[in-house]
């Protein structure tokens, strides 16, 4: 394999805050090359922030430091705003939560997404080839009537199409990797597939990297190539997704004891028992 | 019941009927002008009945507005009779509504002329000295605002706090005579009391009212500049407390706005902080913006008394103050019913530019 798309060593991310310093992500390692890695871990673990790092999208208040912080060629603590502007969006793209609060409320879902395109096409593209482009994208995230969705806002369409509609706003910049958080998240169970679905084949068709920041276990274990196991800003364990029952770190074997079985129905689901010491050692 | 059932529900709609359907849709439109109309009619005749009711109640003799204090009594009989002060007060009442609605809105005792010329003087005036301040309200408080709030808790958000402090704290009376005393009278940077110099009075006859707008569509441009050098002092005044209240409330739209995750999203986009501010948060911004401008411009309006005291600004303000004192109850009348009826066509407007602004309001 070539060069990895994104590597990060010993990744730190401090938030100052009123109380003090704050180490939200502690000395995350990892790789990505053109391939599904699935990071796991409960609330206020550091999943998202090591997401928003790569990037750069952290608000002021946080600082971040690592040995090496490499997204698609570009050292991302060395970069200054304009160059990350160039990456953001047309190397590396981020599918986000909830498309009720990720979408601009205000604008036309159409215009959303050409406004990514623009941006980024090479001849700074017209308001016609961003018009065709747009509704190419709209057919790509399976809308099938891309002329009339284009015109709405996003109050206007359910959960699952605005989820799709923030992909395609993605793709628009034809980035290299995905960092999607939380994407399905916020959906319904019976859309949730679906767009899990669309999201696989667009990564695999176009040869993506794609970082899946999740708190679903069961859906990283089928839908990712490897994973990440994070607790407290670190990342416990790291292991190939089909080989997760073999789990050694003991916060990773709690959370696989803690699912419910559809089989084996049990009276009370055991409660995870947390270890002081996972917080310390890697 | 069993006779409404299945399909013949629907095929029976007369929505299928396209031609029955606009109809339909036309009377709707119709009946809500209509209750529009009918509420906007009910409020006035409130603010009236309330405005008579406060007028009746107070201890001053509208007589004596007339009279003056030294007054015999068959003469103030006679004035008390002429000002229908004998009838009853429900039928007072309803002969000035009815003359109201014949566009009659009394004589002014103070001043000998019919209220609604007098509101046609003074009411542009105040009109003009408010957009001015309005518009500079808007040009330096929006800027100033958005600019505290994308960079909040640095140096110049502190600027902006204390602009907007100083704003709402230092007494505008007093301001106003500094800067009588500054630009005026040790500066001579600008011309004070009135609208026009002396030299210029009763030269242009009045079109609009408003004399910038006046003198400039009579290419007089010497009394334009003149005109100018008159109303910018009060104008910029009341325009910096506009200033201060507009960019303190931008700045917290916007930083409500820049909170949000489509902020987030349309960074990660690629785009630059000046095209996430102007593109996306301000967009969401515009209906708040609209509704503290329009408050502001209803506010001032009201005619700015202190500021039309201090500069000698024929306006509303004074007008109605003076009204108030002299107890002379067609004027305070007149001029709370002009204001009202400001306010409603302020809001009618900025309704209407809700809906315009965001699609959610539709």
């Amino acid at each position: 394999m070539s060069a990895p798309l994104v590597s990060a060593r010993n990744l730190t991310v401090r938030f100052a805050t009123q109380k003090g310093p704050v180490d939200a992500v502690r000395g995350v390692s990892f790789d990505l090359g053109r391939e599904k890695i699935g990071i796991v871990g409960e609330s206020g673990s550091g999943k998202s922030t090591v997401g928003r790092a790569l990037m750069r999208l952290l608000p002021r208040s946080a600082t971040v430091a690592a040995d090496r912080l490499v997204v698609c060629d570009t050292d991302v603590l060395a970069a200054d705003e304009k160059i990350m502007r160039r990456i953001r969006g047309r190397r590396i793209g981020l599918i986000m939560q909830d498309p009720k609060y990720s979408l601009n409320p205000v604008v036309p879902v159409g215009l959303q997404i050409a406004e990514t395109f623009r941006l980024h096409s090479p001849a700074h593209a017209g308001a016609r080839a961003a018009r065709e482009a747009t509704l190419a994208l709209l057919r790509q995230v399976r809308i099938h009537d891309p002329e009339r969705v284009a015109g709405l806002y996003p109050h206007q369409i359910s959960g699952g199409m605005g989820q799709r509609v923030m992909i395609a706003m993605v793709l628009a910049g034809g980035p290299e990797v995905l960092i999607a958080d939380e994407p399905t998240s916020a959906l319904d169970v019976t859309v949730r597939m679906e767009v899990l679905s669309l999201l696989d084949e667009l990564v695999a068709r176009k040869g993506l990297g794609l970082l899946f920041i999740s708190h679903d276990l069961n859906l990283v274990r089928r839908f990712c190539d490897r994973v990440l196991i994070m607790y407290a800003g670190r990342v416990v364990e790291a292991l190939k997704a089909s080989e997760i029952d073999h789990a050694k770190h003991p916060y990773t074997q709690g959370l696989l004891a803690s699912l419910p079985l559809i089989r084996q129905p049990r009276e009370i689901l055991p409660t995870l028992v947390r270890d002081p010491a996972w917080r310390e050692s890697a | 019941m069993s006779a409404a059932h299945g399909p013949t529900l629907h095929t029976a709609s007369p929505a299928d009927d396209p031609e029955d359907d606009r109809v339909r849709r036309f009377l709707a439109g119709l009946g809500r002008v209509a209750g529009r109309l009918l509420s906007i009619a009910l409020t006035l005749l409130g603010l009236l009945l309330l405005t008579f009711t406060m007028g009746r109640l107070l201890p001053a003799d509208p007589v004596l507005a007339v009279t003056g204090a030294e007054v015999n009594k068959a003469t103030y009989d006679r004035v008390y009779a002429e000002l229908g002060l004998d009838r009853p007060l429900w039928e007072q009442f309803a002969s000035y509504v009815g003359n109201v609605l014949r566009g009659d809105l009394g004589v002014s005792a103070t001043t000998g002329h019919s209220v609604l010329s007098d509101l046609g003087h003074v009411f542009p005036a105040t009109f003009e000295l408010a957009v001015f301040a309005v518009i500079t309200g808007v040009a330096i408080g929006l800027p100033l605002g958005i600019v505290a709030a994308v960079n909040r808790g640095r140096l110049i958000d502190h600027v902006a706090r204390i602009i907007g402090l100083a704003g709402h704290s230092v007494p505008i009376f007093w301001l106003g005579l500094m800067a009588l005393f500054v630009f005026y009278a040790k500066l001579h940077w600008v011309d004070a009391s009135g609208r026009l110099s002396v030299f210029y009075e009763g030269m242009l006859e009045p079109v609009t009212g408003l004399l910038l707008l006046d003198t400039a569509m009579a290419r007089d441009w010497d009394m334009f500049r003149d005109a100018v050098s008159h109303i910018v002092l009060p104008g910029l005044l009341l325009g910096y407390y506009s200033v201060a209240y507009i960019s303190r409330m931008t700045r917290s739209f916007m930083l409500e706005q820049l909170n949000q995750e489509y902020v987030i999203a349309a960074r990660a986009k690629g785009l630059s902080t000046a095209q996430v501010v102007w593109r996306h948060a301000f967009k969401n911004i515009r209906v708040q913006l609209l509704t503290i401008v329009a408050l502001t411009l209803g506010g001032l309006l009201d005619g700015a008394v202190l500021v039309e005291t201090v500069f000698g600004w024929p306006g509303l303000g004074q007008y109605l103050t003076r009204g108030l004192t002299m107890n002379d109850m067609n004027v305070v009348m007149g001029a709370v019913l002009l204001t009202g009826a400001m306010f409603m066509a302020i809001n009618l407007i900025s309704d209407r530019l809700y809906r315009i602004l965001d699609a959610r309001t539709h």
